[in-house]
């Protein structure tokens, strides 16, 4: 293993100061609020912070691997986030041999493209191939009740959990000039500005929120929220560019459009939770639920990042 | 268990084994437990579950913490496990099961004795009081009397309703690669029998006290 790129140590050690400031305002809040774990907001928060470590560690730890690391944390996310995903749908046991081939042949070989860079074939494996494919294996058990219903539940859950998750690694395979090396930058830049966007708008949200932005979807956030945290992690983003090949003006729009697509793309997420009538995906994560309460942002943008980026700077 | 014959290979090689089906267990279920009726505490109990799939009890047997788990036994019929030489050490071996002989014809020896004997000696029970799999869309079969005998003879011991959610699309009857799915077992409040309480009302009452920990019974 090569040593970590410098500015790759700059960003981690940014995210640590972080983390331990956030770690000293819950503790200060938590003795003078909740000294009896009574206060929710504070106890909520504190959870979170405690989340934010487990991840930052992870996902530090994965982007000092390089490329191993990334893509294996990502087929791990994957395979959680499609586990829980799966467990909502209404798939009986006709599914069984399509389900297993989601999970151990379609998760592993998308996964498998991503690390040999054949952008040619992950980009359209699951949307084509998979597809096409998994509906037949379905078709061939013969139950034909709610048909339509089981083989889009499946190959939804696909194109979320593993097709747009895997755009994330996918990132390192990208040929900018004058950024080689360095790839791992433009994942940490991804996942901090939807991450910093998240928390962003629960702070506005906690502070100026009134007007209610999506009652019926979440009832949590708020205009005053969404737009006060939008702008601020777009700021953020831009003065990010340092690590990016961005110039600050870009890294700016990039941003927003990350934002932009995290915010829709959990309200999505959302709307899909309350169909099912659950508060959360799972129970992974103390403080956040389950691994699709944390990737839905992700996973949205993550797609859309990636081909922008590859259009205006990739040379592949 | 693998701890009580450490030191040598054999015991090496059912801890190891013991650990990695609870690795196994987690990586497709991520299974949770849920102790809503009562605490995780290290007392003396027999836990009786709904029946759908030979991993029923390795999930119970991974959601309980360390040190109850070596001390908690499996009820299990003999038919099935002593078949063949991988389910007698996975059975006998890691699990420590009760193996009962389910055919009152051939049978040697009482269950409920063989039970109460497990008891007596300090460890705590996992039965089964549908008797067999449930292979039905019912919830749950109608259950054997032998929760009631087993209640009558140690009235002390608590019976603890333990929900086992999921586990029957993880690994459907006659499919041999199972689905990661996220499991739950919810354990409910203890009961015990009423003094004069028929064996009927006493089955009913365990058979709703279990039922009621079913998330779908729950759904509004």
């Amino acid at each position: 293993m090569t040593m970590p790129h410098p500015d790759l140590v700059a960003v981690l050690a940014g995210l640590l100061v972080v983390l331990i400031l956030a770690s000293v305002v819950g503790y200060v809040l938590q003795r003078r609020l909740s000294p009896d774990g009574s206060h929710a907001v504070v106890e909520n928060l504190n959870d979170r912070i405690r989340a934010w470590w487990v991840m930052v560690v992870l996902m530090g730890l994965a982007l000092i691997g390089g490329k191993t690391g990334v893509t294996l944390l990502f087929a791990f996310c994957s395979f959680a986030a499609l586990r829980e995903f799966i467990t909502l749908t209404d798939t009986r046991r006709a599914d069984h041999w399509a389900l297993a081939a989601a999970f151990f042949i379609v998760l592993p070989v998308q996964y498998y493209l991503i690390w040999i860079e054949w952008y040619g074939l992950y980009s359209i494996f699951i949307p084509v191939y998979a597809f096409l494919l998994m509906p037949i294996i379905a078709a061939l058990r013969g139950d034909t009740d709610h048909f339509l219903m089981r083989i889009a539940e499946v190959q939804w859950a696909l194109m979320i959990c593993v097709f747009s998750t895997s755009h994330v690694p996918a990132l390192l395979s990208l040929d900018i000039a004058g950024y080689q090396g360095r790839n791992v930058l433009l994942i940490a830049f991804l996942v901090i500005v939807v991450q910093i966007s998240d928390v962003l708008q629960y702070v506005w949200g906690k502070l100026l929120g009134r007007t209610k932005i999506a009652p019926k979807l979440s009832p949590s956030k708020t205009v005053e929220g969404f737009v006060g945290g939008a702008l601020s992690a777009t700021a953020v983003g831009a003065g990010l560019s340092w690590m990016t090949p961005f110039t600050p003006l870009q890294a700016a729009f990039l941003s927003l459009v990350i934002v932009l697509l995290g915010f829709f793309g959990g309200l999505v997420m959302s709307a899909i939770k309350r169909d099912r009538g659950v508060k959360d995906w799972g129970h992974l994560i103390a403080g956040h639920g389950g691994f699709i309460d944390r990737l839905d942002s992700v996973v949205f943008s993550a797609p859309i990042f990636f081909h922008l980026v590859r259009y205006g700077w990739s040379a592949v | 268990m693998g701890d009580k014959r450490g030191g040598d290979m054999r015991g090496a090689l059912i801890s190891l084994a013991g650990t990695l089906i609870l690795f196994f267990a987690r990586f497709l279920t991520a299974v949770r437990g849920r102790w809503e009726g009562v605490a995780p505490a290290a007392e003396q109990q027999i836990y009786y579950a709904n029946h759908a799939s030979h991993g029923d009890f390795v999930l119970i047997w991974t959601v309980l913490p360390r040190r109850m788990r070596f001390a908690t036994r499996p009820v299990a019929g003999s038919d099935y496990w002593l078949k063949s030489r991988m389910r007698r050490f996975i059975g006998c071996d890691v699990f420590n099961a009760v193996l009962i002989d389910r055919d009152r014809a051939s049978r040697t020896r009482d269950p409920i004795v063989q039970m109460t004997e497990a008891l007596d000696a300090g460890s705590s029970l996992i039965v089964f009081p549908e008797g067999t799999r449930n292979m039905t869309q019912a919830p749950l079969l109608p259950f054997k009397s032998g929760l009631f005998h087993l209640a009558k003879a140690r009235p002390n011991v608590a019976l603890v309703p333990t929900w086992i959610d999921n586990l029957n699309r993880v690994m459907p009857k006659g499919e041999f690669v199972p689905i990661p799915l996220i499991c739950t077992v919810t354990f409910g409040a203890p009961l015990r029998l009423a003094e004069a309480e028929t064996k009927q009302d006493f089955l009913a009452r365990s058979e709703a006290a279990l039922l009621a920990l079913s998330p779908k019974s729950n759904m509004s």
